[in-house]
């Protein structure tokens, strides 16, 4: 068995154990990261990695996570790593500090051998709005891996990292991970720090982890989550991170979300969903069937929320301080203009003005006002729903992964992408997505969502249906 | 008949609050360092950084609200204000809008003419930009060679305050100013500096018939960094207007600067060219709950405020309003005056520490509260005087040995030979010998020229250096020319 079909789990036990070593674990990585023909990473940190490596395994005792390699997405802050994005406008940046979850990683003995590609600023599902080019679905290099976390998805499909960081805004690590046939877990807003995520929309932006299992996402959620002094909306979180254990199901009540089991869900998808669902009632659980009146405005009120606050977000791009700037601007105003003309891609322009026409003068009561006030009707619809079930069940994504191109000149079609994920980022929640089986030889994903706080039990009931459904496909092309 | 117009201004004021650190992050206030010596990810807006409210700023806010007689909010919310610029980081200011930390209020402060009443619209916290520094050219932004951003400044925490549109001429804008600020200095929430900056304050000026209720078109004049600067260019744009629409034409809604030094209002943008600002909530922060026993205990832990201070003083110590107005600025004067006044008659400390031992201590760069004269030591010297043991020229002579030499001011009189002149007898010899030496004036004296009482008083205070009481002679002196 080779070190790279290890779990993490696995891997950080065998460190311990004294059966292999960090820097044979990251070297091995390293080696597949290298032969990247899936385009997952940006920057890899080789030499920084083996001398990390190389300094866990000379502690008398090893760390919590034992020197176990891990990808970063590139819109994670890291010191004196290149950190792009995914954009134009930060090609060469390299920051003066690292985010506060990949320093708890370090801290607990992660380490990180490199950053993973990503749509431009987080900005999209499916990996090709990177200015440096897609990235490619190890399941068919010819589709797309989704997004926007698409290499930190494929990275961990492909394996060249036992694991990996994301960050979801309407369904960047759920989607890619069903599209990539992992687990992806956004945990409740709040759980983990954002302070080092490069912010697209701040009120919706959440780290999480991309595992091969359910116990390996909460392993490293365990070493991430809690109060940060430099995020004011992290949260004191009540009670440690469990690695979940259960088998059985017996008293859980899931509810089906009914709007996201019918029309516009792929019938592959629907088969595959159901089939995985089926399994609740033979671990002991029930199925209850739920509505969610106003999801099916979430994806109208998330474009508007997001573009809105990313369009102040985006603002700090200016070329003043750092970053690409446009050289030999006659005055101010050129100088903002070409500078972000330039630095910025097409989708990333296109939400900027949808968020400035949003948020104007006249407009504001209409367009944010409307959306803020929807996105509390969604928000009470979950607070119903979860007086009936403990957790909500759907599709990830109403399609397998796409072929690259489809989508890209119909952003309408690409932001469809993300209906299932969106009502839970709007209502803050905790959702994971795992595969449930393959349509078509590609994954589907379920997504599994709790109330706020509630990501042991997710995780509890995610694992006892991840036992029971026993995906084991491994992308043709990966297979060692 | 031609019209009389009234003027209408309103006041924003900017004032840099007091704390250590930026109103988002740990960097340390400076004035005066290197640039760039103070900042960090946060304030400089690097990729991902995100602000943490500066809690010292909450309670300085608090204070001044309670001060400017306002509600503090039980919710407020900070919210970016989106602009581009090189001395705005993050292309948005933090700051509030349509939940402020203090709510509408009245601010009472005293003038000559008496107590006065201000409506405050609101206040409400902000951060400061950045300094934009313009190279070449003597600083203009047009001519300049290139320009550089020196973000120590950057994040400062600002208490904006917008008062209603009440004031009616630049003297009262100017006298409103100087008691807010006082106020203000005073309760530790700014150092109150208009030349270095750290308070500046706009005003928003319109015209209208005298008498009509309505408002017109109104004008933002800015760069007024002193009162006499804030009441000239507030009198000057009254009357740029005035003869604007006495000469047919209309007010513009535009942003002005008013020069200093030409007295020349010159404008910065039109109505036209105004920002939209985009307010929305900042979603990396959340909304401001102070709890209701914190906001008590900053409340109960709060000196006397400044206005109350007068007015006690007025009411108990019968001081008129330009004493207590002097006297309770800065605080550490209102406190030595109240030591001196617990010893010696209100009125005749507040005489001594405003006049001979203020104007003695300035010759000597120094401030009462900090010299070698204590409220004690001049408390007894009040005590000598008033009692006449000592003549007012010696009193003056044991003051200023008390502030060179320290020492207790009785040891001093006795030390100099400073005690008045008890022995009545003494007195009248002298007077008779000045009599004698002097028949002319005195002869005129007794032809009714009284004033010359004071030339035989002066002979005497020089005979006796001093030491004669100058009344007891007085009385002696008309007593004995009549009676020669």
């Amino acid at each position: 068995m080779a070190l790279t079909d290890l779990t993490a789990e696995q891997a950080v036990r065998a460190v311990t154990a004294g059966e292999t070593s960090s820097e044979e674990l990251v070297r091995a990585y390293l080696e597949r990261a290298e032969h990247d023909d899936w385009h997952s990473f940006l920057a890899i940190d080789r030499d920084g990695a083996i001398d990390r490596a190389r300094v866990i395994d000379a502690m008398p005792e090893r760390p919590p996570l034992a020197g176990v390699p891990i990808a970063i997405k590139d819109a994670l802050s890291t010191r004196d790593l290149p950190t792009t994005a995914g954009s134009r406008i930060l090609e060469g940046f390299h920051p003066v500090y690292t985010a506060t979850c990949v320093a708890r990683l370090e801290a607990a003995g992660a380490v990180v051998i490199g950053k993973t590609n990503m749509d431009e600023f987080a900005m999209g599902s499916s990996c090709e709005n990177s200015a440096y080019g897609p990235t490619l679905n190890p399941w068919d290099v010819s589709r797309v891996p989704g997004g926007s976390s698409g290499g930190s998805a494929s990275a961990v499909a492909a394996r060249q990292a036992p694991w990996s960081l994301g960050s979801d805004t309407g369904g960047s690590i759920r989607q890619p991970a069903a599209l990539c046939g992992i687990v992806g877990l956004k945990p409740t807003y709040g759980a983990v720090s954002r302070y080092g995520l490069i912010a697209f929309a701040s009120s919706l932006d959440q780290v999480g982890p991309f595992a091969r299992t359910v116990r390996d996402a909460a392993l490293l959620l365990q070493a991430m989550v809690g109060r940060d002094p430099m995020d004011s909306t992290s949260l004191e979180w009540p009670e440690p991170i469990v690695l979940p254990s259960a088998e059985r199901l017996d008293g859980v009540r899931v509810g089906v979300i009914e709007e996201l089991m019918g029309e516009g869900i792929e019938p592959g998808v629907r088969i595959a969903c159901q089939a995985a669902l089926d399994h609740v009632e033979s671990l002991g659980g029930t199925l209850v069937p739920i509505r969610l009146p106003h999801a099916h405005h979430g994806l109208a009120t998330y474009y508007l929320i997001a573009p809105a606050e990313c369009s102040a977000n985006l603002a700090r791009f200016d070329g003043i301080r750092y970053g690409r700037r446009a050289l030999d601007a006659e005055d101010l105003l050129e100088h903002y203009e070409r500078t972000r003309g330039e630095g910025f891609g097409p989708e990333v322009k296109r939400r900027i003005m949808l968020g400035t026409f949003a948020l104007a003068s006249g407009y504001y009561e209409a367009y944010y006002g409307t959306a803020q006030r929807v996105r509390t009707r969604i928000v009470e619809d979950f607070e119903v729903a979860f007086a009936d079930v403990d957790v909500l069940a759907s599709p990830t994504s109403p399609t397998v992964a796409f072929p690259i191109g489809e989508r890209t000149g119909d952003p309408l079609a690409m932001y469809l992408s993300d209906v299932c994920t969106i009502p839970v980022s709007l209502a803050g929640l905790p959702s994971l997505s795992i595969p449930c089986g393959l349509s078509d030889g590609l994954p589907v994903g379920l997504q599994l969502a709790g109330p706020a706080l509630s990501e042991n039990r997710l995780l509890d009931i995610a694992h006892a249906l991840e036992t029971a459904i026993g995906f084991d496909a491994v992308p043709a092309g990966v297979a060692a | 008949m031609s019209t009389t117009w009234e003027a209408v201004i309103g006041i924003e004021i900017h004032a840099q609050l007091l704390t250590r650190t930026k109103m988002f992050c740990g960097c340390e206030l400076s004035f005066g360092d290197p640039p760039n010596t103070h900042t960090c990810p946060v304030c400089l807006a690097h990729p991902g950084a995100l602000p943490v409210i500066n809690r010292e700023a909450i309670r300085l806010a608090i204070i001044a609200g309670h001060a400017l007689g306002c509600e503090i909010s039980e919710r407020s919310v900070f919210a970016r204000k989106n602009y581009f610029y090189p001395d705005l980081p993050k292309a948005y200011q933090i700051s509030q809008y349509d939940q402020p930390i203090c709510g509408p209020g009245r601010f009472r402060y005293l003038t000559p003419d008496g107590e006065q009443t201000l409506g405050i619209t609101r206040a409400h916290l902000e951060e400061d930009a950045a300094k934009l520094i313009h190279l070449g050219a003597e600083g203009r932004r047009a001519e300049a060679e290139g320009s550089v951003v020196d973000f120590n400044r950057g994040g400062t925490p600002l208490l904006e305050i917008v008062t209603e549109p009440e004031l009616h001429t630049g003297a009262a804008a100017a006298a409103f100013l100087k008691q807010l600020r006082q106020t203000l200095v005073h309760l530790g929430i700014t150092d109150g500096s208009m030349e270095q900056g750290s308070m500046r304050a706009d005003a928003n000026i319109s015209i209208r018939p005298a008498g009509t209720v309505g408002l017109g078109t109104k004008t933002e004049l800015k760069n007024m960094n002193s009162f006499t600067f804030l009441e000239r260019g507030i009198t000057a744009e009254i009357a740029r207007q005035t003869a604007l629409v006495e000469g047919g034409g209309r007010v513009a809604q535009e942003t002005l600067h008013f020069e200093p030094t030409t007295g020349r209002i010159t404008s910065l943008r039109s109505k036209e060219q105004a920002h939209d600002y985009r307010y929305f909530p900042e979603p990396d922060l959340l909304p401001v709950v102070p709890d209701r026993a914190w906001v008590a205990e900053i409340l109960a832990a709060l000196p006397e405020l400044p206005i109350t201070r007068r007015e006690r003083w007025m009411r108990d110590l019968r001081l008129t309003f330009e004493d207590a107005e002097v006297l309770a600025d800065p605080p550490e004067l209102g406190d030595y005056f109240e030591q001196v006044a617990a010893l010696a008659p209100p009125k005749s400390a507040a005489n001594w520490v405003r006049g001979d031992l203020r104007a003695q201590l300035r010759e000597r760069d120094q401030e009462p509260w900090q010299s070698g004269v204590t409220p004690d030591a001049l408390a007894d010297i009040i005590a000598m005087a008033e009692s006449r043991e000592i003549s007012m020229p010696s009193a003056k002579a044991v003051l200023t040995h008390v502030i060179d030499h320290g020492g207790a001011p009785r040891d001093v009189v006795a030390k100099l030979g400073l005690g008045a002149i008890q022995d009545e007898s003494e007195l009248m010899t002298l007077v008779d010998r000045l009599i004698a030496d002097n028949p002319v004036q005195a002869q005129q004296m007794r032809e009714g020229r009284d004033k010359l009482v004071g030339f035989f008083v002066g002979q005497a205070m020089k005979a006796t250096q001093g030491r004669a009481d100058p009344a007891r002679i007085g009385e002696l002196v008309r007593e004995r020319v009549s009676a020669g």
